[in-house]
């Protein structure tokens, strides 16, 4: 069943159609407002209590990596948008450059996702009986990809933060559970939204979407967008605390 | 297609442009302010910019700005049921005290900026 742009019986104009469809976008997104809230509200709660031990783990996570990213997820709203905007004006090749732009920068950010997963597994940082956040200062040369100038200022931060806070190294599990938790979750968020934007490069491939008709475009845009202002809230919670010396 | 229902307001290109490249500056800026110190006013600046980022991609790229009442509407009470959300719990504990006997964590509060942990 190929509806495009067909006028169901409850509504009275296209318009309102898809104002409709839109309302219903929206309302799903204000329950992953308060999903994301919840764990936004953990992250805090856990921050204000164990700050040393989160500064400490924020700044074992790479700045050029997380901020890499960043750009490349806000890059992939701008083509998303574009790809509405295409829609709207009947631009049907560009639809589909567009959308399959965004699904490019969607996996480029997976790519850097998984180095940074990587290194924190080499590293000993993700929760578990192996968590160690003293792993790389006691055990240099299994880091080499952290610089001897790097090395040394994250000694001295571990000494700091240690006699700050004890207990450090489970405090310091505390904050890459919250790490990996909302990264996570986001990843997934990501995920689903790139499956979704292939079902739409298929289906503007095949020409379905029009001035008339582009429902699906739009909002699907309002979803991916929706996981960018996720990231744009993960980023500085998790990679920028305390960062200055 | 001679017939075009939509009346809906249609975001030029250039809007999309100007909008990416204030978000790309916002988030230089975010990192620029991470090093600056600022102590305690740090996690606030860096918050308040990730506000206007957000602002900027739901009025824009979301289509807040042009869409109906009813649907603005909705986003402010989800907006507003998330500051309940953080500003009742977080309010409760840190005023928590002590509580027949038991020192809560959350209230080991000693100076701004240093907190002695349990």
């Amino acid at each position: 069943m190929h509806r495009t742009g067909e006028l169901y019986g409850q509504f009275k104009t296209l318009e309102q159609q898809k104002d409709s469809a839109n309302l219903g976008m929206w309302i799903f997104l204000v329950t992953e407002v308060m999903f994301f809230g919840g764990i936004m509200l953990v992250y805090t709660l856990n921050r204000h209590v164990y700050f040393p031990a989160f500064a400490m783990g924020s700044n074992t996570l790479s700045l050029k990596l997380g901020g890499t990213n960043t750009i490349v997820l806000l890059a992939s709203s701008f083509t998303m948008a574009m790809a509405v905007w295409s829609a709207q004006v009947g631009k049907r090749q560009l639809i589909s450059l567009f959308l399959a732009l965004t699904i490019l920068l969607g996996f480029v950010f997976f790519g850097i996702k998984y180095v940074e997963y990587a290194q924190k597994f080499h590293h000993h940082l993700v929760p578990g009986r192996s968590f160690d956040i003293f792993y790389c200062s006691n055990h240099p040369t299994m880091c080499d990809d952290i610089g001897a100038e790097e090395m040394e200022t994250e000694r001295d931060e571990l000494e700091k933060a240690k006699s700050l806070d004890p207990d450090l190294n489970s405090h310091a599990q505390l904050y890459y559970s919250a790490y990996f938790g909302m990264t996570g979750l986001h990843a997934l968020h990501m995920v689903i939204g790139a499956g979704l934007l292939v079902w739409l490069l298929k289906n503007s491939f095949a020409g379905m979407y029009t001035p008339r008709w582009n429902t699906p475009v739009d909002t699907v845009g309002l979803y991916w967008h929706f996981v960018d202002i996720v990231w744009i809230y993960l980023f500085p919670l998790l990679y920028l605390i305390d960062r200055h010396k | 297609m001679a017939e075009n229902n939509s009346t809906h307001h249609i975001v030029s290109p250039k809007t999309y442009l100007t909008i990416i490249l204030t978000l790309m500056a916002l988030t230089g800026i975010t990192v620029w302010a991470a090093f600056v110190n600022l102590d305690q006013f740090n996690i606030v600046v860096a918050l308040v910019i990730a506000t206007c980022k957000a602002t900027l991609v739901v009025l824009f790229f979301m289509h807040a700005k042009y869409s109906p009442k009813r649907t603005q509407l909705v986003i402010v009470a989800g907006i507003f049921w998330l500051a309940i959300l953080l500003f009742m719990t977080m309010s409760d504990y840190i005023s928590r005290v002590d509580y027949r006997g038991v020192r809560s964590p959350f209230t080991q509060v000693t100076s701004p900026g240093t907190r002695r942990l349990a």
